[in-house]
């Protein structure tokens, strides 16, 4: 384990670099193929409709896996991350264009704890509405 | 209908080994779009010290939501599959997931309960290697909404 980010670089408060990253069908396609979560509400926008969604909507996993990058790629070594949970509160909308949705994640530094480890808490935006809520990881720095 | 309290703190047996392979870790930052080194490259994974490649931090579910599947499509406990969405999703490593581990997951189910008409269940999947050494534990929340009224 080797944060490239040392404890006594940051303090409460520290911004973390914020990304944003984009959705598209095809991304969801992907996604269900690597991760073998078939769920047709992630692919199909009939069986997506009946079920009472607006349309397609992304994994909650694949935005859970997208956030922590904010996290992953400050760091430099995933390996450095002792925890790491989300709520998911609103379901990211995939329309059926090129353009599909984004996701907006921010992140800061939440307390310092023992350890040399760090909270961070994120932000995970899209289209106006946070899609994740209580997002928190435990990072242990250098 | 309300699920069996019964099935609070029951716990099942471990899954068979599932080994995590290079190429699955590979193809699994490739959906996410993830560039890290560390997931391709077994030597900037060596060079973070890591034995070999490691998986991206939320790799593991697919492994444990697997596990949990087995547990909640037991038809004694009456959860309603078809409209479950999952609700909160946490991880804590004492280790990074790497290429070659041989994992097992044993499952308990935390807590069961009713509010609004949902039914609402956590589950809590350990994550051990071959060696029998703590790798993850992963808590799953997952909702089963009420039916409308017809």
């Amino acid at each position: 384990m080797t944060a490239k980010i040392g404890y006594d670089e940051v303090e409460v408060g520290t911004e973390l670099p914020a990304q944003s990253f984009p959705v598209t069908r095809a991304t969801l396609v992907r996604y269900a193929g690597a991760s073998g979560d078939f769920n047709p509400i992630h692919w199909n926008e009939k069986f997506a409709k009946e079920v009472g969604l607006p349309d397609v909507i992304a994994h909650g996993m694949f935005t859970m896996a997208e956030a922590i990058r904010v996290v992953t790629d400050w760091v430099g070594d995933p390996g450095a991350v002792v925890e790491y949970g989300v709520r998911f509160t609103k379901p990211v909308v995939v329309p059926n264009d090129d353009i599909g949705a984004l996701v907006e994640v921010s992140g800061k530094v939440a307390a310092k704890l023992d350890d040399s480890r760090v909270r961070v808490d994120l932000t995970a935006m899209s289209a106006g509405q946070k899609v994740l809520g209580m997002s928190r990881a435990v990072v242990r720095l250098a | 209908m309300a699920l069996d309290q019964s099935f609070v703190g029951r716990s099942y047996p471990p899954t068979e080994p599932y080994e995590v392979g290079r190429e699955k870790i590979r193809e699994f930052a490739e959906a996410v779009r993830d560039p890290n080194p560390v997931y391709t490259d077994p030597e900037a994974a060596k060079a973070l010290g890591h034995s070999d490649l490691i998986a991206p931090p939320t790799f593991v579910f697919a492994i444990t939501f697997k596990a949990a599947g087995d547990v909640i499509a037991d038809p004694q406990l009456g959860l309603d599959y078809s409209r479950v969405v999952h609700g909160d999703q946490k991880f804590a490593y004492s280790r990074p997931v790497r290429a070659g581990d041989r994992l097992t997951v044993t499952s308990t189910i935390e807590t069961i309960k009713s509010l609004a008409g949902n039914d609402i269940i956590d589950v809590r999947g350990e994550v051990h290697d071959e060696a029998g050494e703590h790798v993850v534990t992963a808590w799953t929340k997952l909702v089963a909404r009420a039916a409308e009224e017809a």
